[in-house]
């Protein structure tokens, strides 16, 4: 079933490779994310699924055909790149309809479609605006609708909302997740932002210096962070010094539940909004620190196995005060122990 | 203009741009307002000239179908050289700015070379060309392209390949100044939404690079009419423009007044060729740019 396909692609610039044998299968309607710091090979990986970058080696293939060798004027993906990249001298509509016009589709079936697609994206009133003249999520909007307007096969993503106000992006992430369904176009984004990540796509493929780290579901890979590197690449984690004996976790004076585990040193993680205060049992510590952050609480406190962080939701409950001895706990389940080799 | 400045800089300004306002004055205006005065006095060949003010001069250009043939052909040339200048070079500027680039500074160099050349070596190197037993003609009729050679010397022909071949990097570097400016990616957008080459450079980045196709156009335009040392030695004394007429007129003849008068049409009529296009340009490109 799968619709997209990347086998161990690969990509040098002399001496670097930049992307290192990746293989991915998509499925078709699927959005899948791809994750990572900059450098880490996510936006040559979307140039050569574009065509614009020529693989150093592997294959490319799209419903059963090899892409490889096919021109990016023929492979029939839509594109919205991280400047937008509007023809400045077209209207809105001018846009819009380049695609349709370039594929000698009938003028008023143009009109019709690049109608569609503007309303598609919320734009009916401004068809006959310049770039120049519109906002930048408006901008986003007309390259969106450009890219959809011929009905691509996959719509490749290249860093659409990382050039928009924290606000806007938001409203565009949950605009564009709605819009793929509706449209149900296969997706890649590329993206450095794990917040978008989570929050528009089927699956991430977390890269790091042109491999990947891990593919997952959002939910599973924050959960069950598969490195050291997604784990703290994806949400904050607190990374505790633990050894195992006999089947028992040990981290300071607490000790955890730690079934089939290899005896050794190794660090167990915890993510900082899945610890509570306990009382009697659990790590011990003292409050450092306490931030308010509204809907949250950020809580710094030192224990026996150093610094840990502790997000606290705002839901009336006292937050203890700086100084206080605490005990922090967490469901067995919520921790993540690390095989002896994979410990950072 | 703030406010405070205009306070405090009454006179500031005046002192600062002083001196070059005098050089302007002193080099430009004033010789330009002397030879305007110059084209109402009157001439004969054995009074000299006579500090009247009189029409005659410009009743002659205004009456005399010489004067307007060679305008004309001044204009015509001037045109031809514009336009063969953009169809060389905004291609030209547009593969230069894809080329690698180790490659595009060593053809960079090529294409402005004409530019670093000497007038007056460049003009006679292509009279040694155009000549009948020159390089070209014997190529030519050699490689049975043409029966008998073909008459460049003396002719416009000969003038407008002189012309473009200096002035055609001019619009290449005007138009590769707006091609640095676009996103690149605007391009890609272009060939992924399926356009081809020729296309995607047609409809998408020319209209882009359109001002600077057009200031670039304006510019040889001025350069091409108002040309002198290519038109003198490729076109001779029988293949006249404007600026050898009013040479011959000063120099030969020694009709000053007559000389004064041409000259002054020429830059009157440049003035207001260029102006117009300046106007059109600004007018039709600002509702999308800037």
């Amino acid at each position: 079933m799968s619709f997209l396909v990347l086998q161990s692609l690969t990509k040098r610039f002399g001496d670097t490779t930049v992307v290192d044998g990746l293989s991915l299968s998509v499925h078709k309607g699927e959005f899948v994310s791809l994750l990572g710091p900059s450098g880490c090979g996510k936006t040559t990986t979307l140039q050569m699924i574009a065509g614009f970058v020529e693989p150093s080696a592997g294959a490319i293939s799209l419903n059963g055909r090899d892409l490889t060798k096919i021109k990016p004027a023929a492979r029939g993906l839509g594109i919205v790149f991280q400047s937008y990249a509007l023809f400045p001298h077209l209207t809105a509509a001018q846009n819009v309809a380049f695609g349709l016009e370039m594929r000698g589709i009938a003028k008023l079936q143009q009109v019709k479609r690049v109608d569609e697609a503007l309303a598609l994206v919320g734009l009916s009133g401004l068809s006959d605006r310049y770039p120049r003249r519109m906002s930048g999520g408006q901008q986003q909007r007309v390259a969106l609708a450009r890219a959809l307007v011929i009905k691509p096969d996959v719509l490749l993503l290249d860093e659409p909302l990382s050039n928009l106000d924290a606000k806007l992006r938001e409203e565009m992430q949950v605009e564009l997740r709605q819009i793929q369904r509706a449209v149900g176009t296969t997706t890649i984004l590329v993206t450095h932002d794990q917040g978008e990540a989570m929050a528009l796509s089927d699956r991430i493929v977390v890269m790091n210096s042109g491999r990947v780290e891990q593919v997952a579901r959002p939910t599973e890979i924050y959960r069950a962070p598969a490195t050291a590197f997604v784990a703290s690449f994806l949400g904050k984690t607190n990374w505790l010094p633990a050894t195992i004996a006999a089947g028992t976790a040990s981290i300071g004076a607490s000790r955890w539940a730690a079934d089939g585990m290899i005896d050794g040193a190794t660090s167990a993680s915890v993510r900082p909004e899945r610890i509570t205060f306990g009382d009697g049992e659990g790590l011990a510590g003292t409050i450092k620190a306490r931030i308010f952050q509204g809907h949250h609480w950020l809580v710094q406190v030192a224990t026996e196995a150093g610094r840990v962080l502790v997000i606290a939701p705002n839901d009336g409950r006292a937050i203890p005060d700086e100084g206080t001895a605490v005990r922090l706990t967490w469901r067995t389940e919520d921790m993540i122990l690390s095989r002896p080799e994979n410990a950072s | 203009m703030s406010a405070k400045e205009t306070a405090s800089g009454g006179r500031a300004p005046w002192l600062l741009a002083g001196p070059a306002l005098l050089f302007f004055v002193g080099i430009v205006l004033v010789p330009i307002v002397m030879t305007g005065l110059l084209s109402f006095h009157d001439w004969g060949p054995y009074k000299g000239i006579e500090t009247v003010i009189t029409l005659k001069n410009w009743r002659e250009i205004a009456t005399d179908s010489y004067f307007f043939e060679i305008f004309l052909r001044t204009f015509r040339i001037a045109l031809l050289v514009t336009v063969i200048s953009v169809l060389i070079g905004a291609p030209e500027a547009y593969i230069l700015n894809r080329m690698e680039k180790t490659w595009r500074s060593f053809f960079l160099v090529i294409v402005l070379g004409p530019l670093l050349i000497s007038v007056v070596a460049r003009t006679l190197g292509w009279a040694l060309l155009f000549g009948s037993t020159g390089l070209i003609n014997v190529t030519l009729v050699r490689l049975g392209i043409v029966a008998s050679p073909i008459q460049f010397m003396f002719t416009e022909t000969g003038v407008v390949i002189a012309l473009v071949h200096v002035l055609a990097p001019l619009v290449v570097i005007s138009v590769w100044a707006s091609l640095q400016r676009l996103d690149p990616q605007i391009e890609n957008a272009a060939i992924s939404l399926g356009g081809s080459g020729f296309t995607v450079f047609r409809r998408i980045i020319l209209p882009q690079v359109m001002p600077g196709v057009l200031s670039g156009a304006i510019v040889v335009f001025a350069l091409a009419a108002s040309a002198f040392a290519t038109p003198a030695i490729i076109g001779g004394r029988r293949l006249k423009v404007a600026s050898t007429l009013a040479y011959d007129e000063f120099l030969n003849t020694l009709n000053w007044p007559l000389g004064a008068a041409v000259a002054i049409l020429l830059l009157v009529g440049l003035a207001a060729i260029i102006a117009g296009s300046n106007r059109f340009v600004e007018r039709r490109y600002s509702e999308m740019f800037r």
